[in-house]
């Protein structure tokens, strides 16, 4: 049984001008102790994606369909109450600015504190010392003073270090980082994702990381699942994925990411580009959602979705014209 | 040929209060002694982390503030101390592309007008007709049907955005466009998008660049050469191949060597910098860049690097290991690899 089991989740917004249908029918799984990279551009879902799993979507507007097991326990129908009991202690979230997730009045201390208290009843001493140590664990150079300080003391780097030293208080299972190192400097984003990396390694959470970054994507994840105006287009071991994209949206992805070195090797080109832009998602979308962009399209695609399947060995795509490997049944 | 912008030892200062009630002021300083220079057709790229000092100099070179120290000196012209009525046709040279689609085009003003105000503050077309003219022109040129220019900013997307900014920039004709992180919001299939046109647009009109970016792997496919910042200073400026095959200066290596490459399993050497940028407030003696320094020794902490040249023609970079023997200095092995 996997650790994280989502099937077919919707989550759709009541607006003013209509229903937005922000994720739309998505499934996926993430194991024990593995990294599963949720990719895609603005506005496909992807965060919408990881709050779900907390269940941290206002409903309303919000409504959330489908179903979240979390081993093996539904989510969807736990009293607030229950749900409290899970947020920061079996699944954490690491947000992606670490300005405004952290409370500015309190002191990062109290903050840390504040978890350990709720999940696992520890008094104010022993709460502190564990602080103290959660701090040194994400390498902040002296802990004893940085749980006296108040965040805006503190650099973007160092804050978001105190972010995940706060998800990771209670041992989570599962750990949902939204964009962690978007906001980031690359010398600081190369710190903390060799951080999160280590901490994996000695904590043995699960990763559920959400980005735009295919670099980050790359370097961090095990297994990768692309999602494009509300819905899973493609997934695959992160090699695979990077070696041979099935879906036409995942390989212009691929595409347009200019690569370090290029010029160098003599390698650099034109980038490609993915004509037009992401669909309305207000409206009903008959057919292939990436249909609209697609070289590849047909009548066929504009009028059928296509399913989700098996073209190879873990891989799967929703494209009516990825090729299907030999070995997949 | 002389070259079209050039800037010289430009610094930029800005009062901080700090002690007690705001007693005992300090300064921030964002740019502490920048030169460089812009060719024609060519486009600089100005990198380096936030807070690095790099918009403060596209501001500065734009004149959205007077400098504190410098010059800058557009085509032969110091422009830096004009008053104001000399400043204003000068200013048709240079356009700006800002980073944020969203707040840099007004939102009552519908895209006509927009793209219509720098063509009638510099009476570069007068009739109704000749502006109209220029707009479909501009609109044809940055791939924006013809048809938008009758639509307000908020029906757009942000590449789409991005797109009038580049319009209202061709508008005045410019010699020079400072694009201050001009793709950075964007998303990345609309960023190649965006790229790809501000690439044509110099083929064509034979524009000069001053890209400012912390992205290297946009930088690298765009530019001609790079000047690479760190607490308010240049610390390399190099053609691109220099920089990205054989960096001079320890900065920039790690720079490179932190950014993510979307190959799984690229076995890269990676240098991770110590802690943070120092305050600009109080910047470090000697070397800026010694307290993060991976190779630091003595004469760092005390005397500051020249930017000085090194190796090839037109490599510059600002660092005593480069003054060591070949043999001793660590910075000779490639970081990108062929």
């Amino acid at each position: 049984m996997a650790l994280l089991e989502v099937e077919n989740l919707q989550v759709h917004f009541r607006t003013l001008d209509g229903v937005t249908r922000a994720v739309d029918g998505v499934s996926f799984h993430v194991n024990e102790g593995e990294t599963l990279a949720v990719v895609g551009e603005s506005g496909c879902g992807k965060s919408v994606t990881a709050m779900s799993i907390l269940r941290l979507v206002p409903e309303p507007p919000g409504r959330i369909a489908g179903s979240i097991r979390f081993q093996g326990r539904e989510l969807l129908t736990l009293s607030d109450r229950e749900m409290r009991g899970i947020r920061g202690n079996d699944i954490s979230m690491v947000f992606q600015e670490p300005m405004t997730s952290l409370n500015p009045v309190l002191t990062v201390g109290r903050q840390i504190r504040e978890t350990l208290r709720l999940h696992q009843g520890l008094d104010n001493k022993a709460a502190t010392a564990r602080a103290v140590e959660m701090l040194a664990l994400v390498g902040i150079p002296d802990p004893r003073q940085c749980v006296r300080q108040f965040p805006h003391q503190l650099s973007g780097g160092m804050r978001q270090r105190v972010m995940i030293a706060i998800a990771l208080a209670c041992n989570p299972k599962l750990l949902v980082a939204d964009e962690p190192t978007t906001a980031l400097d690359v010398t600081i984003q190369a710190q903390v994702l060799g951080l999160m990396q280590e901490l994996k390694r000695r904590v043995g959470a699960a990763i559920v990381l959400i980005t735009h970054d295919l670099g980050v994507v790359a370097e961090v994840a095990e297994r990768v699942m692309v999602m494009y105006a509300g819905h899973k287009v493609e997934e695959a071991p992160v090699a695979e994925l990077f070696r041979a994209p099935l879906h036409p949206y995942t390989q212009g992805l691929l595409g347009a990411v200019p690569k370090l070195g290029s010029s160098l090797t003599g390698a650099q080109t034109r980038l490609a580009e993915i004509p037009g832009q992401v669909p309305d998602l207000k409206l009903r979308i008959e057919g292939c959602v990436f249909a609209g962009r697609c070289a590849l399209a047909t009548d066929l695609c504009r009028a059928i979705a296509p399913a989700l399947e098996a073209k190879a060995q873990r891989h799967f795509a929703a494209c009516h014209f990825a090729p299907r490997a030999a070995a997949a049944a | 040929m002389s070259a079209l912008l050039e800037v010289n030892d430009l610094k930029k200062h800005f009062p901080v209060r700090s002690g007690r009630f705001g007693f005992g002021a300090a300064w921030l300083r964002a740019v502490d002694g920048v030169s460089l220079h812009v060719d024609r057709g060519e486009t600089l790229a100005l990198v380096g982390e936030s807070g690095c000092g790099k918009s403060t100099v596209g501001r500065a070179i734009l004149r959205l503030f007077d400098i504190t120290a410098g010059q800058v000196v557009l085509d032969g012209r110091r422009i830096d101390d004009l008053p104001a009525d000399a400043m204003r046709p000068l200013r048709r040279r240079m356009q700006a592309v800002f980073q944020d689609p969203f707040s840099s085009l007004n939102p009552r003003m519908r895209v006509r007008d927009i793209v219509a105000e720098p063509m009638r503050n510099f009476a570069l077309a007068t009739t109704r007709r000749e502006i109209n003219q220029r707009i479909n022109v501009l609109m044809d040129k940055v791939r924006l049907p013809r048809d938008a220019v009758g639509r307000w900013p908020h029906e757009f997307s942000g590449g789409q955005r991005q797109r009038i900014g580049i319009a209202r920039a061709l508008a005045a004709e410019p010699d020079l466009i400072v694009c201050d992180e001009a793709v950075s919001a964007l998303d990345v299939s609309v960023k190649a998008q965006i790229v790809n046109l501000l690439d044509d647009l110099q083929q064509e009109l034979g524009l000069a660049l001053l890209f400012i970016s912390h992205d290297l792997a946009i930088v690298e496919h765009m530019t001609h050469r790079v000047a690479v910042m760190y607490l308010g200073k240049i610390v390399e400026v190099a053609p691109k191949r220099n920089i990205f095959a054989a960096p001079r200066h320890p900065y920039t290596r790690a720079l490179l060597s932190a950014v993510p490459v979307p190959e799984p399993g690229a076995a890269r050497q990676r240098i991770i910098l110590k802690g943070d940028v120092p305050s600009p407030i109080n910047p470090p003696a000697g070397c800026r860049f010694h307290t993060r320094c991976p190779y630091v020794f003595e004469r760092c902490r005390t005397e500051e690097p020249e930017l000085r040249l090194t190796g090839d023609g037109r490599h510059f970079a600002a660092c005593h290991l480069n003054d060591l023997p070949p043999a001793e200095n660590p910075m000779t092995s490639a970081i990108v690899a062929d």
